[in-house]
């Protein structure tokens, strides 16, 4: 199946008839709609010619200040402002990152499966992208160690390291503590640079954020910030917090690419934080995507058939289920949808073509019915794509 | 505005034909508000109906394509309504989805179509899939096509050209659909014949020859603005244009379609065309063969199918649709 053809299953996906287990979106309606209109009113009103006013290229200072403030929260609490740049979501903090980094051929490692646009970011500079299996407990140190040897062996340019360590998309994976130093030394010794991109840290369903890489290695890790999970992905604000050297390149790109980020959107950011109770809001949406995490979990133990496996997320959005050897999730899509029901196949989160027989599922949008009820009907329809397979001896 | 009414185009619903569907309605909605007709487009859907029944318009012109738009579903409920609509009646719309029945109609009427073998998922299970493979391979031989039963856009579709790569399309065509149809792969030219009726009898539209770049008629290929190249009319001789049309307006006639179609055949080496499909709401994208026909035909896409929705209208309280 072609990608053209998926992404006209998923313009079906997007009808309401169907349960789409499919898209990351956050559901912006449970916000307090008329806190967001009070803060925006009010910042028109009282600094109305700043915020529709140009900004610098490295964003809004006072916003910055806020944000090392919620840095904190996740234990980076040696953050300053000047270090930092505020991008439009943080995949513009990535695609800056990628300009400054990656020439033609150079490499990336990232965890396999890994974001879905952090590859077309990379494969649009024209990286390689080489990826490092995870297991239960996150990236393998002792994979990621053999993989920058034999690179190195190779001769190839390995720039970057990218992961999700925490709450992972698509894995729902969350990297150990001690793996968290070893994969820091790993790098650190090959003179790769890790980006963490951490848009789910703080969306820990057992109450203690998980501390960022960034917090214990300053000089080896560039953090990836948004506000797009935590208050609201149209607001598109994100950042990027990286050593001295690495910020100032990102100023100029982002001064290349837009010139200023949005005045509006970042004073609107800026302002929620100091007036509004966000943090109180964070714990809202955690215990509503914990809810939500729990009715995919039963029914994923309901509904699947043996020989199924799936992760079992702490935090974040997402479920990575594993269906048995020979079952194709790209080719089934479409019997899904005619059962109404959406996922991602697992194959777009890999740049080598793996992932053939897993999918991502989102958890964070339909309501626990709604969840319930589109677990329930993939269950069939991964047991009618078991029978086929079976039909034309294609299971091992 | 014209005294034609409120015109509805019926677009989108939940086959993965969706996109495409909407953009033809798009296009068509767009194409008839230029020439002052009032008309609407509505994605179907639960709201469909009541609003129907709320607010009839004076004739629909459907263009939902695949499951419940082409096998004749939309167009029942519309009779249920007695609002007139643009196309064939739903018995028609039946025969002519099925790719199967389709093609054994027509070559009952004389004209040519490729060598073709129809089987249920089931069958496969039942009686054992690698017994039948073999046996399709040694009837059909190879390269074959394997298409759903019925669907469009190519959905489901695979050109298979070694036995060992069957069983994965089947799987692949039983994603759309519960039968598929395997069909020897006819090497030649293709095209699509645009036939169209405005109450004088059907008439073929000149012949739009489709050349892919990458070679094969996919999903991709057809609706991304410049990966195929269109001919109109196709670069065939006279009397294989001819026979071409011929086959296409016998195609419309013995399937009793109305208003409009559209047949894809394929010309084979010795220059007969062979019947593939026929289309019983073809698409009106930017990229779709049956507007290119009205444009080759030097017809005004905007007036035909104002004409058609005209016509439809005058059947009004005649017969059903």
């Amino acid at each position: 199946m072609i990608a053209s053809e998926v992404r006209a299953l998923f313009a079906v996906a997007s009808r309401p008839e169907i349960v789409s287990l499919a898209g990351g979106m956050p559901p912006v309606d449970v916000l307090p709609l008329d806190a967001v209109a009070a803060t925006v009113s009010e910042l028109v009103l009282s600094r109305g010619a700043v915020a529709l006013q140009y900004g610098s290229a490295q964003g809004d200072p006072g916003l910055r200040a806020r944000i090392c403030d919620v840095m904190a929260m996740e234990g980076i609490t040696d953050a300053h402002p000047d270090n930092m740049v505020v991008t439009a979501g943080s995949q513009q903090a990535l695609d800056l990152l990628t300009r400054v980094f990656i020439d033609p051929g150079d490499v990336v490692v990232t965890e396999g499966p890994t974001y879905v646009t952090a590859i077309n970011t990379f494969a649009a500079y024209e990286a390689r992208i080489v990826h490092v299996p995870m297991d239960g407990d996150g990236l393998s140190p002792a994979a990621l160690a053999e993989t920058l040897s034999r690179l190195a062996a190779e001769g190839a340019r390995v720039k970057l390291l990218y992961t999700v360590p925490t709450f992972q998309n698509p894995g729902g994976i969350t990297l150990t503590p001690p793996r968290r130093a070893e994969v820091i030394e790993v790098c650190r010794r090959a003179g790769v640079l890790v980006v963490e991109d951490n848009p789910y840290g703080l969306l820990s369903f057992t109450g203690e954020p998980v501390r960022a890489m960034r917090a214990d290695a300053p000089d080896d890790v560039v953090y990836l910030g948004s506000f797009s999970k935590t208050l609201a992905p149209g607001l598109r604000v994100g950042w990027a917090l990286a050593p001295p050297a690495v910020t100032a390149r990102l100023v100029l790109a982002a001064e290349s690419a837009i010139l200023s980020q949005s005045m509006f959107t970042q004073l609107a950011v800026e302002r929620y934080l100091a007036t509004q109770p966000w943090a109180e809001q964070v714990k809202a949406f955690r215990e509503m995507y914990r809810e939500r995490r729990d009715a995919m979990l039963d029914a994923l133990d309901e509904a699947m058939p043996p020989g199924a496996t799936w992760t079992r997320p702490d935090g974040g959005f997402f479920v990575w289920v594993t269906l048995p050897d020979g079952v194709n999730t790209k080719a089934m899509l479409p019997r899904a949808i005619a059962a109404r029901v959406a996922y991602v196949p697992g194959i777009g989160f890999y740049a080598d073509g793996s992932g053939g027989t897993s999918m991502r599922l989102s958890y964070c949008y339909p309501s626990p019915e709604r969840i319930r009820e589109g677990v329930g009907r993939l269950g069939g329809v991964v047991r009618d794509e078991l029978a086929l397979r079976d039909t034309f001896g294609s299971r091992p | 505005m014209t005294d034609l009414g409120r015109v509805l185009i019926l677009a989108g619903g939940l086959s993965p034909e969706r996109e495409v569907s909407l953009h033809s309605g798009g296009k068509l909605r767009d194409a008839l508000t230029r020439i002052g007709v009032e008309a609407d487009l509505a994605d179907v859907d639960a709201a469909t109906l009541p609003a129907l029944a709320a607010d009839p318009p004076d004739v629909v012109f459907p263009v939902l394509h695949g499951t419940s738009g082409e096998d004749g579903t939309i167009r029942e409920v519309l009779d249920l309504y007695d609002l007139p609509y643009v196309g064939a009646l739903p018995p028609a719309c039946r025969v002519a989805f099925d790719k199967a029945t389709a093609k054994a109609a027509v070559k009952a009427a004389g004209v040519a179509t490729p060598e073709a073998v129809t089987l249920p998922r089931e069958a496969f299970h039942d009686l054992g899939a690698a017994a039948l493979i073999e046996r399709i391979v040694a009837r059909l031989g190879l390269p074959v096509v394997v298409k759903p039963r019925a669907g469009g856009s190519a959905f489901g579709v695979t050109r298979v050209e070694e036995a060992g790569g069957l069983a994965e399309a089947l799987m692949s065509c039983f994603g759309y659909h519960d039968s598929a149809l395997i069909e020897q792969a006819v090497a030649g030219v293709e095209i699509a014949v645009g036939v169209l009726d405005t109450g004088e009898g059907p008439v073929a539209l000149p012949a739009v020859e489709i050349e892919p770049r990458a070679g094969v008629y996919d999903y991709a290929a057809r609706y991304t603005a410049g990966a195929t190249s269109f001919f109109t009319p196709a670069r065939l001789s006279e009397e294989i244009l001819r026979a071409a049309a011929e086959a296409a307006v016998t195609a419309h006639r013995v399937l009793g379609l109305r208003d409009l179609s559209r047949t894809d055949l394929i010309v084979d080496g010795d220059g007969v065309a062979q019947f593939l499909e026929v289309n019983v709401a073809p698409g009106m994208t930017d990229t779709s063969t049956w507007p290119m026909g009205l444009h080759a035909a030097g017809l005004d896409f905007a007036v035909v199918c104002r004409d058609l929705a005209a016509h439809a209208s005058g059947r009004r309280g005649a017969a059903r649709g």
